[in-house]
């Protein structure tokens, strides 16, 4: 950077083309929040099985599949709506370049939500027995029940890349500084865990009391780590000067600046210090709270890192 | 072979006969530009100089634009362009975040992205591209950067130590060049980008990606209800309301 503020050395921009603004916006930042749910549901429901038994979260067979199926699924609707030619999604399977991590996204995704969809399907046919009990489909989806607990881990195993490449694709956009950090891949898999702890917290009415506190704690584990990954990304000047000057959208002044602290304080903060008084003594309502304002503030996080780095010119 | 560009910015009037040149040579529709002239004011007036550094795609051997894109429709040629295949774009715009240079734009009549091709159909004619051929004081040079009898090789020879490309720390390796370049001129950063400020035009930001009428419906329905095709006619149409004009200008 060259210093501007005195007036040998100022130099201004007198004529030029009209630059293009926000290219990847609030469906971009919908499609990430939604995949933070998909993936976080299974991740967390599977580490609640390892610990509890089945019988402690009686809807957990169903209900962590069905979430994760509607997450997904407005996670690729928005990820198709965002394209200028949806119709030729077509071509990332017909047309694949390996080296994008677009394409290798989008393969993993897919055959995800295939997974989540038939472990759905076992899930809601076993739990609800009346329900289409001729029906061909019924009949052969509960003819298959035990496929479930087969496929199970490698649908978590699978979460695991899923969650994560995304900080891959922002990696490939070596046009935003910002997101050339590794911090990235840390905060996608937070995001995952708080999303997927959250989303979880509001359906475990009937869970057991073990249950609901397990799952405070990783909210509030995940909303810590969150909140300090984003204040060392705030604070910490290591980065190059296009990621000090985006980061200044953010800073005191800065155009974002309210959006992006409402999102650590409504994501992170309250959410934590809610989570933890849970665990001492149980309040499931603020729990459910604490759950609402953690989405809710992520979302609003996610769409402040994603926005800032699009509003520097790039040449 | 490994095509190469290289823009003497000591020679530059800043005429944009390159910039014209090109929109007609490619059909760029409006407010979309595979190469542009930018104009930059430095110091205070009496004592003010101004800039010109036109901006095209730098064809990197290492393009992050080729890396990125889902299909392949960025993709190199044999002679080192980084070419374009807007059949097969899915008009992601992940080329358009990736490419360090905002070079990458998505082109409003066909909404999906397109840039400089360094008019790769006139050079498999024998050709120079169209810019080369426009620019009336030869700032704008051309050739195979492997061979080193080509005029660009020996210009770059000619000028050791004055070779600059942009943003070299990207690690792009760019095979576009400039001599007589600063940090003024080819750091988006060292200058300020005033609202409201520049000569004839007083926006800075585009309205949308692409074209403004293609929602997201439009996305979905345009083959079933025949979404018109665009032309820079209908472009201009629907851009006729007094405050669009006034925000525009006269550029």
């Amino acid at each position: 950077m060259v210093e501007n503020t005195i007036h040998a050395t100022q130099a201004i921009v007198t004529l030029d083309v009209a630059l293009p603004g926000i290219i990847w916006g609030w469906m971009i930042t919908l499609n990430m929040w939604a995949k933070s749910i998909g993936t976080g549901v299974i991740l967390v429901g599977a580490f609640l099985l390892y610990r509890h038994k089945k019988e402690e979260m009686p809807n957990l067979r169903w209900i962590m599949p069905l979430i994760s199926f509607i997450a997904l699924n407005v996670f690729l609707l928005f990820t198709l709506v965002d394209l200028h030619q949806p119709y030729r999604m077509i071509n990332i399977f017909l047309h694949p370049n390996w080296t994008s991590a677009i394409t290798v996204g989008a393969w993993m995704a897919s055959l995800f939500t295939g997974l989540v969809t038939v472990m759905m399907l076992i899930g809601g046919f076993d739990a609800f027995p009346d329900f289409r009990k001729h029906c061909a489909v019924g009949k052969s989806v509960r003819g298959i029940s035990g496929f479930y607990e087969k496929i199970f881990p490698f649908v978590v195993f699978l979460a695991i890349p899923v969650t994560l490449y995304t900080a891959i694709i922002m990696a490939e956009s070596s046009a935003r500084e910002l997101w050339q950090a590794p911090a990235e891949v840390m905060q996608m898999m937070w995001a995952a865990l708080l999303a997927g702890s959250s989303a979880l917290i509001l359906v475990s009415d009937s869970w057991s009391k073990e249950t609901r506190r397990d799952l405070a704690l990783i909210l509030a584990i995940a909303t810590f780590f969150s909140f300090m990954m984003y204040m060392g990304e705030y604070f910490f000047s290591f980065k190059s000067a296009e990621a000090e000057a985006t980061l200044a959208f953010v800073h005191s002044g800065g155009s974002y600046n309210v959006e992006f602290w409402f999102g650590m304080v409504l994501g992170f903060i309250i959410p934590f210090f809610l989570a933890v008084s849970n665990m001492k003594s149980e309040n499931k309502t603020l729990l459910r709270f604490a759950a609402i304002l953690a989405l809710v503030g992520l979302y609003l996080a996610k769409d402040v890192w994603l926005k800032i780095p699009q509003m520097l010119p790039l040449s | 072979m490994k095509l190469g560009f290289l823009v003497d910015l000591n020679l530059c009037m800043g005429c944009k006969g390159c910039e014209i040149a090109c929109k007609v040579e490619n059909e760029v529709p409006l407010s979309s530009w595979r190469l542009r002239v930018k104009y930059i004011d430095i110091g205070t007036f009496p004592d003010a100089s101004r800039s010109f550094t036109p901006l095209r795609c730098n064809h990197c051997e290492n393009a992050p634009c080729e890396r990125i894109c889902p299909v392949s429709a960025l993709h190199y040629l044999e002679n080192g362009i980084v070419n374009v295949d807007n059949e097969r774009c899915i008009g992601c715009a992940g080329c358009m975040m990736a490419c360090p240079y905002g070079a990458i734009y998505m082109d409003p009549e066909t909404n999906t992205a397109d840039k400089c091709t360094y008019c790769a159909h006139r050079i498999e004619s024998g050709m120079m591209p169209a810019c080369v051929v426009a620019c009336p004081v030869e700032a704008n040079i051309f050739g195979d950067v492997e061979d080193d009898t080509s005029h660009i090789s020996q210009y770059i020879m000619g000028h050791q130590g004055g070779i600059q490309v942009r943003k070299p720390e990207k690690h792009t390796n760019p095979k576009h060049y400039y001599v007589g370049g600063g940090t003024y001129t080819l750091d988006p950063l060292a200058h300020q980008r005033i609202e409201g400020y520049s000569l004839f035009t007083n926006i800075t930001h585009l309205e949308a990606v692409g074209d403004k009428n293609h929602g997201v419906l439009d996305r979905f329905l345009a083959p079933f209800t025949g979404h018109g095709k665009l032309d820079n006619k209908s472009l201009i149409e629907s851009a006729t309301d007094a405050e669009s004009h006034e925000q525009e200008g006269g550029h």
